[in-house]
């Protein structure tokens, strides 16, 4: 078959870009949806003017290359309060049950820039348990985070997360950033208890017990044999009792694993440790 | 237990495609080897319920696609608000919320590109109604894969800018008037 274009590769090419990538640079994309990463690396492609031998090469031969193409690939599409009815969710049915707990640690795994982390720190501090909890966010994408750290967002955008957030509807958002020009920070006292880090989900392993693990819109991204991985994973950084939230259109397949949770919100995918 | 299907049948549609589609779902016989998996331009912000609409009214299943689940014939499938659909080369779903396509998330490049990659030439492709680009690419790259493309009439649809983009973009793509996009699906076997 012709090729349509030079940024265009079949799903042979692909799998020797990944296999490339692995072997220079230790990221490892083996249990990628395949069609979704495709469509990523020929985005990539076509934007740097590459054809499959200049990537290929790049990615060899470029220090730096494999990060900033792992950096272009990885979807950062985050909003804060994204999905109010999620957050609603978690007031009426996971912080409740949280309270009890005297200290509480927190995982958004797949935080990309930040905003649901800092969500988190807002709804936890309306709670009133902000003081003895920590949230870590990770990411595979060290772009993505440095962003997070900052905490700075264009004004343009807060537009959209004030609307999510009026949804819940307590306070007002502007409570918790300060607008200077075309830009927002978000404020100390939300930003103190909070660490951003690097971490791979398809490679690394458990680095700490938490009692609320939320990794939203990350797993579609990956096979089923991956996804098994992740929630394997997640199950054991949980302690008993502790909470998992997924994407909407994230559910446990895996039978085995869904046994050792109870569905608290079946339309949104959140779920308590029992066993 | 339903086979997987060997061959799909993609419907993409926008603004002015809606009563067409169910048009084409109603003229459907009651069992057909093919899947039919359609990608409508909607608001996700309105939580509309083409879905269990046309399941209540045509008394048949219409699923939402969900991610990672086998494509089995006999199927009628939605792709979900808000996130692009997509088709693994393994001949299942995922489902990705990166950027709009064409403005569009849903967007009907989308879906064709990776179907017409998973399925080559058991693709077949309709592009209806509707007020962008969305869907020419995904047309032409189906053909490219060997599949079967047909694009409705722009005089028989409500918003030609879709159908016209996608006939000026691709040679020899077959134009199918009203009456021919139905009477293809009523004949399915």
């Amino acid at each position: 078959m012709a090729k349509l274009t030079t940024s265009y590769i079949d799903f042979r090419e692909l799998e020797d870009i990944i296999d490339i990538l692995q072997k220079t640079s230790g990221f490892d994309l083996t249990g990628y949806s395949k069609a979704s990463l495709k469509r990523r690396i020929q985005r990539v492609m076509s934007l740097e003017g590459m054809d499959v031998v200049d990537l290929k090469n790049a990615i060899i031969n470029i220090e730096g290359f494999p990060t900033f193409l792992i950096n272009e690939i990885t979807v950062n599409v985050t909003e804060m309060f994204r999905d109010p009815r999620y957050y609603a969710a978690l007031q009426t049915d996971v912080l409740p049950y949280l309270e009890t707990f005297p200290q509480l640690k927190f995982w958004s795994a797949g935080c990309s820039t930040g905003e649901e982390v800092y969500s988190l720190a807002i709804l936890l501090t309306e709670a009133g348990i902000y003081d003895r909890s920590f949230i870590y966010g990770t990411d595979i994408n060290s772009h993505a985070l440095e962003v997070a750290k900052k905490a700075i967002y264009p004004l343009k955008k807060i537009k959209q997360y004030t609307e999510n957030y009026n949804v819940l509807g307590t306070n007002s958002l502007s409570d918790y950033y300060s607008a200077m020009y075309e830009a927002s920070i978000v404020n100390q006292d939300i930003r103190k208890n909070i660490l951003f880090s690097q971490h791979n989900l398809a490679t690394d392993y458990i680095f700490n017990e938490f009692q609320f693990i939320s990794c939203r819109n990350v797993l579609i991204y990956f096979d089923l044999e991956l996804q098994n991985r992740v929630l394997a994973l997640f199950y054991e950084s949980l302690s008993k009792f502790g909470f998992l939230c997924l994407g909407t259109k994230e559910a446990i397949l895996s039978h085995d694993i869904m046994s050792k949770f109870k569905v608290i919100n079946r339309e949104l995918n959140i779920y308590q440790k029992i066993r | 237990m339903m086979d997987k299907a060997q061959h799909i049948i993609l419907i993409g549609g926008s603004a002015g495609s809606y009563n067409v589609i169910v048009e084409i779902i109603e003229a459907l016989p009651q069992t057909f080897h093919a899947a039919i998996i359609v990608v409508v331009h909607r608001n996700p912000k309105f939580r509309t319920k083409i879905e269990e609409t046309l399941s209540l009214k045509l008394k048949r299943p219409v699923a939402e696609a969900r991610d990672k689940e086998d494509i089995l014939e006999n199927n009628i499938y939605f792709a979900t608000p808000g996130y692009h659909l997509l088709i693994e080369p393994n001949q299942t779903f995922s489902l990705d919320i990166s950027e709009r396509v064409q403005f569009s998330r849903p967007s009907i490049d989308v879906l064709f590109e990776s179907a017409a990659d998973a399925y080559g030439q058991n693709c077949t492709a309709f592009l209806l109604s509707g007020a962008n680009k969305d869907g020419a690419q995904g047309i032409k790259h189906v053909r490219s894969q060997g599949g079967t493309t047909y694009v409705q009439s722009p005089t028989d649809a409500l918003i030609s800018v879709m159908p016209e983009s996608a006939i000026r973009l691709t040679d020899k793509v077959k134009v199918y008037n009203n009456e021919e996009i139905i009477s293809y699906f009523r004949n399915l076997k």
